[in-house]
């Protein structure tokens, strides 16, 4: 009787059924849609995070950069131009400045990488040097009434180099790369002139292993090509840490026995912020960044899409969503206000409120479920539709090294030092449909009829039989 | 058996009365016909012997069970079990079908499928309409949906038939039909039935009949070997 009832009922209103069921459609589509954008959003941003991070990698510890440190001249360079000035340098002489320099980050100790492995809940701490090698060539121009300007003059060349401890890659730059030519490091590399090529830079300059690559005035060897994640923003080339550090400089200082990224791994996701805290503690001047801290600096395309992911769509996800129930529960009134006749009979008839109840709930709650399934496709579309239509995301993470003026070198050149710290990430944006987000669909679908249902069911059960059947009359 | 007694209905506050002090006795099986001008407490009377409205005061008793003072629940398990109602405008589920409209009087009583289906079947036969079970009431004629109604009140084989203005939707031939009809379930079934009528036809086939006016009742006999005046009823206005 039950069923035989709620499907005669439906194929009576089947207009007003379908269009209750294409409102909820509409709004559990969005939420499908925006949720799997949410999703895809999110992934990229993992990706991204990744590959800022590393796999295992939990937080990172770095300092920033003392005042006027992190320029991007090379200090070879600045002397050459003083001496220049002074007439010491003659225009015409040749010049080729090569330094790996620490332009990004303020410099750690030895003793504060062993007190921040030390800290509880750490179960490794790794350190490593993001550096970049910078080489200024040119002839120095003459110079007229004592002021010039000397960009014009000098090409520029940067790559990036990470510095790493080839006896613990993971966490670390390494840990989420795969050797794909050649080999990694290992142990006896500590000390050793080799080099490891990202791939697309191996590439790009068609290095191979074996063939030889100058970093900070030394030539190494390139042992292996590695690759990383899609997404990823790795270095040019990895060199042993102990390698990194004999050659690197802050400024005109030596980085002996110094690191400036500490990669930490917890014990366990709930202890991250109190390790966080311990470390802040410990490094009062130093910035402990965990994925939380880092996805809020990831800026770009990325950014703007999770906002709008987060913050857009999820509100008009609501308000569609909310507009569909309102309308679901406003017919399903509708329609017990024109059938209260009907009830009234059934109450003659001896039907209890309950059951009539149930009636109008089933009817709702089969609308609201084929509206789900409705809903579940169109989402399934709009997901496809943004698989499809969706552009490649950029991320940028963490701020480039301010363009400077240098004793007449114009922030063009600056710029152009610097913009090998830059970490830009490409990715493309895909909308996976999860079964979470189709189980909330078929909970909002069953939540919606409900809600109607029990709008609905509640007006039918105030029926009083005797009113009912006046009205008739 | 029913049992009235100084049945009171206010509406609005006692605003409006609709009835006032009804008294009145009916035995099993006896079949009464209340007639008067509209508005004047017909219906009102039927509600509350089908235990649809509560008095407002007085005591309105069906074999002895105060049908006033039970709870909503009790009051619609009376209603499923013992009493049938036929209404003026036949009151079908237009979506459901003539056997599936019988079939609604006993869905309350838990008769399952087949059994209820069959039930059905054979109620719609008795009131000759069992080539039509398939037919969906806009498919059937006024007097069709009113055998499918009276069907539906009689399936559950109730002890009451209360039927307000049962022909008074009908023409001539089928108002005749009808009342052929509710005479002879009600002389095979020893129904007690109520019948609300303006129609005089219909009184007249009645054991007694009463007359509702400003909400009082008073009864007539109409037929020589049952009704009398009962003792202390005002005489038809």
């Amino acid at each position: 009787m039950f069923w035989t009832y709620l499907r005669r009922e439906l194929r009576r209103r089947m207009r007003q059924a379908v269009f209750i069921a294409l409102g909820l459609a509409l709004g559990i589509g969005l939420v499908i849609t925006v949720t799997s954008a949410a999703t895809g959003v999110q992934n990229a941003q993992a990706t991204v995070l990744h590959s800022l991070y590393g796999v295992g990698t939990d937080l990172t510890v770095t300092q920033p950069p003392k005042q006027g440190a992190g320029s991007g001249i090379s200090f070879g360079f600045k002397q050459q131009i003083k001496q220049v000035r002074s007439g010491q340098i003659a225009a015409g002489t040749k010049i080729n400045d090569n330094e790996l320099q620490n332009t990004q980050y303020g410099s750690l100790t030895a003793a504060q990488l062993a007190a921040a492995a030390g800290q509880e809940h750490v179960t490794a701490a790794t350190g490593a040097l993001s550096l970049t090698d910078i080489t200024v060539t040119g002839t120095v121009p003459p110079l007229s009434a004592g002021s010039g300007t000397f960009s014009s003059s000098f090409t520029t060349s940067t790559f990036t180099v990470d510095g790493v401890d080839v006896a613990h890659s993971s966490p670390g730059p390494l840990s989420s790369a795969a050797v794909t030519a050649g080999r990694g490091f290992d142990q006896a590399d500590a000390t050793g002139d080799v080099a490891l090529a990202d791939s697309g830079y191996a590439a790009a300059h068609k290095l191979t292993t074996g063939s030889a690559v100058a970093i900070g005035g030394t030539n190494f060897k390139v042992i292996g090509v590695v690759t990383v994640p899609q997404g990823s923003s790795p270095p040019n080339l990895y060199i042993p840490l102990a390698k990194a550090q004999q050659l690197a400089v802050t400024g005109s200082a030596k980085m002996t026995g110094q690191v400036n990224t500490v990669y930490i791994t917890a014990d366990s996701a709930s202890n991250i912020p109190a390790v966080q805290e311990e470390l802040t503690k410990l490094l009062p001047s130093a910035t402990v960044t965990d994925a939380s801290d880092l996805a809020s600096q990831v800026t770009g395309s990325v950014g703007s899409a999770a906002s709008l992911a987060n913050n857009l769509g999820k509100w008009l996800s609501v308000a569609v969503l909310a507009a569909a129930f309102g309308l679901a529960i406003l017919l399903t009134m509708a329609a017990v206000a024109r059938r209260v006749r009907e009830f009234g009979t059934l109450k003659a008839l001896g039907w209890r409120s309950r059951r009539i109840v149930g009636q109008v709930m089933g009817e709702s709650l089969a609308i609201g479920i084929v509206g789900g399934a409705a809903g579940v496709a169109l989402g399934y579309g709009g997901a496809a539709l943004i698989d499809k239509l969706a552009p490649k995301l950029s991320a940028n993470v963490g701020a480039s090294p301010a363009p400077t003026t240098v004793s007449g070198v114009t922030g063009k050149l600056a710029q152009q030092i610097s913009s090998a710290a830059a970490h830009t990430v490409y990715v493309t944006l895909t909308a996976p449909v999860t079964l979470s987000a189709i189980l909330l669909a078929v909970l909002l679908a069953v939540a919606g009829g409900l809600l109607a249902g029990i709008f609905g069911g509640w007006r039918a059960a105030r029926l009083r039989p005797a009113a009912a059947l006046t009205k008739v009359e | 058996m029913y049992r009235l007694s100084g049945v009171t209905k206010e509406y609005a506050h006692g605003a409006v009365l609709a009835l006032q002090g009804i008294d009145l006795d009916l035995p099993d099986g006896e079949w009464l016909a209340v007639r008067g001008p509209t508005g004047h407490g017909k219906s009102t009377l039927l509600q509350l012997m089908g235990g649809l409205d509560r008095p407002t005061r007085g005591t309105v008793e069906l074999d002895g069970s105060d049908l006033g003072r039970l709870s909503e629940a009790a009051a619609t398990r009376v209603r499923a079990r013992s009493i049938g109602f036929v209404f003026q405008s036949f009151n079908l589920i237009p979506t459901l079908s003539a056997v599936e409209n019988v079939e609604t009087a006993l869905a309350p009583l838990g008769v399952r499928g087949a059994e209820r289906r069959r039930r059905a079947a054979a109620a719609l036969a008795a009131v000759r309409l069992a080539d039509r079970v398939r037919h969906l009431p806009a498919e059937l004629s006024g007097g069709q949906q009113q055998r499918v109604a009276i069907a539906r009140a009689l399936v559950k084989e109730p002890a009451v038939l209360l039927a307000d203005e049962p022909t008074g939707n009908l023409d001539e031939d089928t108002r005749d039909d009808i009342i052929g009809l509710l005479e002879s379930v009600w002389r095979e079934r020893h129904l007690t039935m109520v019948v609300v009528t303006h129609d005089s036809a219909v009184a007249r086939r009645a054991q007694r009949t009463a007359v509702m006016r400003d909400g009082r009742l008073a009864i007539v006999p109409t037929s020589p070997d049952v009704g009398a005046l009962r003792p202390g009823a005002d005489a038809p206005g």
